[in-house]
């Protein structure tokens, strides 16, 4: 797949960056200076180098402010993230952008397990393969994968969506509230109360302006994807769904 | 011949195994095909505080004057890591309970009694709601693992963050609030459809284990740029080691929680038959403290049956910093009272054995969304009960702790308490009355 454009960031001043070396500088101290940007307007953009799989970098961010993080990240990167535009240049571990409530977090390679867990906002894309729980208990967020997801992603998801240009593990949208999901690879099982769906034109809509977010329109067909949700049977308790639970 | 009309009968024998309440569960569970739900904790008795005895003062003890001298209650909480540590004039603390299984009144009037005696109250699974925060001194946020309404700003204005792992009712166990509650507030709150039976997740969704607890506590300490003292709260299943890898995790604090707990829902068979009782929890997590050279550094608050100040007293003594009252504060709130006995009795219980708060129906106001009900409950009354009675608490355990000499509640030690049974004795670890002995400690009777 060619290499996706990064997405246009409003309200950023691309002018002034700011470098930040972990290598020299803490992650304390790093994320304490960001905590103090202001949360009102353009906070130009930072660099972070040598982050060498660091933990929780940039994270509770809220302000307008682009960063660069120059290399693998390690758990929780950007979680909590608001307004901030985050792009990893690398993989990312545990967590990426969990809870993220709004802002935008690009991670460029790989990401491991639960990417965009329990997020109420913003977009989370991985350009490369996530692994297990992607998206767990997701309340809002948009996830686009480029590459596969691993086994129980989406598990007990409420909202938001999750689209796959690749293939899914087993188990994909245990426990399925409301998010939609959006597959064009093969679906290793379904999980409780997660079902095949229609796709009508207003879920190609929707899914058209998720890879537009993700800066990669035009360049897969809408057509090509399934959608799957929830069947709702597991909404109210009931014995006869004992099986299930 | 004997006629054997005059033959003496023995009077009909009830099964001690199969006893009623074991057959009427039995007849109902083969009538409905499913398990009973309710609230509250374990009803069953267990080993407790009541089978402990405090000394007193005698010739080698000194007491205090009961009116005149001065016995402190103060406890600071989070003084490990926090750059601040929350400091409460008492060492008794309102339980975490959500907004979706109490009213909004019920959550305002916790946070005015607790902040009218100067300690803190808690939220629950569901997230913050303004009314709490802005009636609550003092108020924990709660890190759980359905992360219902969990948001940075929330955090921030947060005093103090409690990662929950689990809770005494239910040690392993993940939360249920069924559809009757799901208000549209609450719903909108937890991001969930209005009226849907809702399950919490029983088990955290980006961390397992203590070593990625250490890096999620690493991160809530980023996030709020270490300010806020992080508690971490278990259910009393295995205290020892629960106590000592939250101390490893970096907890400022651990909440321990005994099966005598509340619960909003849970499952009869699991409130009454996992866990342990608080009396057995409480010496192997402070033993844990002490090995890890943090007894007093990284603080402990022990819960679950904290009914009087007696209780209090003797968890202190048994090595807590603090308790934490959650069924007891609902009580002092109006939960259970005799006024709305026609109404126990229209919904089959009567007052004082009514549990059913999952239903939402709850005379009393507290336990429910229903806007008439709720309406029942004046905040500012309740808070004002609650407050008098976490007032009677602090001053019984106080009147204790001179009588034994302590010019501190957390002066108060294993040595001036006795058991009264066997069982309590070596819970406790404190001898058996009259005796020098302590089941698996000392060797002699």
């Amino acid at each position: 797949m060619s290499a996706a454009s990064e997405p246009a960031i409003a309200n950023i001043d691309h002018v002034t960056t700011t470098l930040i070396d972990l290598e020299t500088e803490t992650v304390r101290g790093l994320n304490a200076a960001l905590h103090g940007l202001s949360r009102d307007n353009s906070q130009g953009s930072w660099r972070i180098l040598n982050p060498r799989g660091r933990h929780a970098i940039v994270a509770g961010l809220d302000a307008p402010v682009k960063i660069d993080v120059a290399g693998n990240v390690g758990y929780y990167c950007a979680g909590m993230n608001k307004q901030a535009h985050v792009i990893v240049h690398g993989n990312a571990g545990v967590g990426v952008a969990e809870n993220m409530m709004s802002g935008f977090v690009h991670v460029k390679g790989d990401a491991s397990q639960a990417a965009g867990a329990t997020a109420h906002g913003g977009t989370l894309v991985i350009d490369g393969n996530a692994s297990a729980r992607c998206g767990i208990s997701m309340k809002g967020i948009d996830i686009v994968v480029k590459g596969s997801i691993g086994h129980m992603s989406a598990f007990m998801g409420q909202a938001g969506t999750l689209t796959v240009l690749g293939d899914t593990g087993e188990a994909l949208g245990d426990s399925l509230y409301e998010p939609h999901i959006y597959v064009r690879g093969t679906v290793a099982s379904l999980g409780a109360d997660c079902i095949l769906k229609t796709m009508r034109d207003e879920h190609k809509a929707e899914l058209f302006e998720k890879l537009k977010s993700a800066g990669i329109d035009g360049q897969v067909d809408v057509s090509d994807f399934k959608r799957y949700g929830s069947a709702r049977t597991l909404y109210h308790f009931h014995i006869d769904n004992a099986s299930s639970y | 011949m004997t006629n054997s009309s005059d033959v003496p009968r023995t009077p009909p024998r009830k099964s001690a195994t199969f006893d009623d309440y074991t057959l009427a569960e039995i007849r109902r569970a083969a009538a409905t095909g499913i398990y009973d739900i309710r609230g509250a904790g374990a009803k069953r008795r267990v080993p407790h505080f009541d089978d402990l005895l405090f000394l007193g003062a005698s010739i080698s003890r000194y007491p205090l004057e009961g009116y005149r001298e001065k016995c402190g209650t103060d406890v600071v909480l989070g003084s490990r890591f926090a750059k601040k540590p929350i400091h409460l004039r008492i060492p008794i603390t309102i339980a975490g309970m959500s907004f979706g299984s109490l009213s909004g009144n019920a959550k305002e009037a916790l946070g005015r009694g607790a902040s009218a005696m100067g300690t803190s109250t808690t939220t629950g699974d569901g997230g913050m709601t303004p009314e709490e925060r802005g009636h609550s001194k003092t108020l924990v946020y709660q890190y759980l693992p359905s992360r219902y309404g969990m948001n940075p700003d929330d955090l921030r204005r947060a005093d103090a963050i409690e990662v929950v792992i689990g809770q005494g009712a239910k040690p392993g166990g993940g939360g249920m609030l069924l559809g009757q509650k799901i208000s549209p507030r609450v719903a909108g709150m937890r991001t969930l459809p209005e009226g849907i039976d809702q399950r919490s997740a029983c088990r955290h969704p980006d961390w397992t284990g203590p070593d990625d607890l250490e890096i999620k506590i690493e991160e809530l300490r980023e996030i709020t740029d270490w300010e806020k003292p992080i508690y971490v709260k278990v259910g009393a299943a295995r205290p020892y080691y629960d106590t000592a890898l939250s101390v490893k995790s970096g907890a400022d604090v651990v909440v321990l929680d005994g099966m005598q707990g509340g619960t909003a829902a849970t499952q009869e068979v699991f409130i009454e038959n996992v866990g342990l009782p608080i009396l057995s929890a409480i010496r192997p997590a402070v033993q844990a403290l002490q090995d890890l050279g943090m007894h007093r550094k990284v603080q402990l608050i022990v819960s679950g049956g904290i009914r009087n100040g007696a209780d209090v007293a003797k968890a202190l003594a048994l090595g807590a910093d603090a308790v934490s009252i959650g069924t007891a504060a609902l009580v002092a709130l109006g939960d259970n009272n005799p006024v709305f006995e026609d109404e126990y009795r229209a919904l089959g219980t009567t007052s004082g054995a009514y549990d059913d708060w999952h239903e939402g129906r709850d005379p009393a106001g507290i336990t429910t969304q229903d806007p008439e009900l709720s309406q029942r409950l004046d905040p500012v009354e309740a808070g004002r009960r609650l407050a008098n009675y976490l007032a009677v608490l602090t001053l019984e355990a106080q009147t204790i702790a001179r009588a034994c000499g302590k010019s501190h509640v957390h002066n108060l030690e294993p040595e001036d308490l006795v058991a009264l049974t066997v069982e309590a004795a070596a819970m406790a670890r404190v001898p058996l009355a009259g005796t020098e002995w302590i089941p698996g400690l000392t060797g002699t009777f």
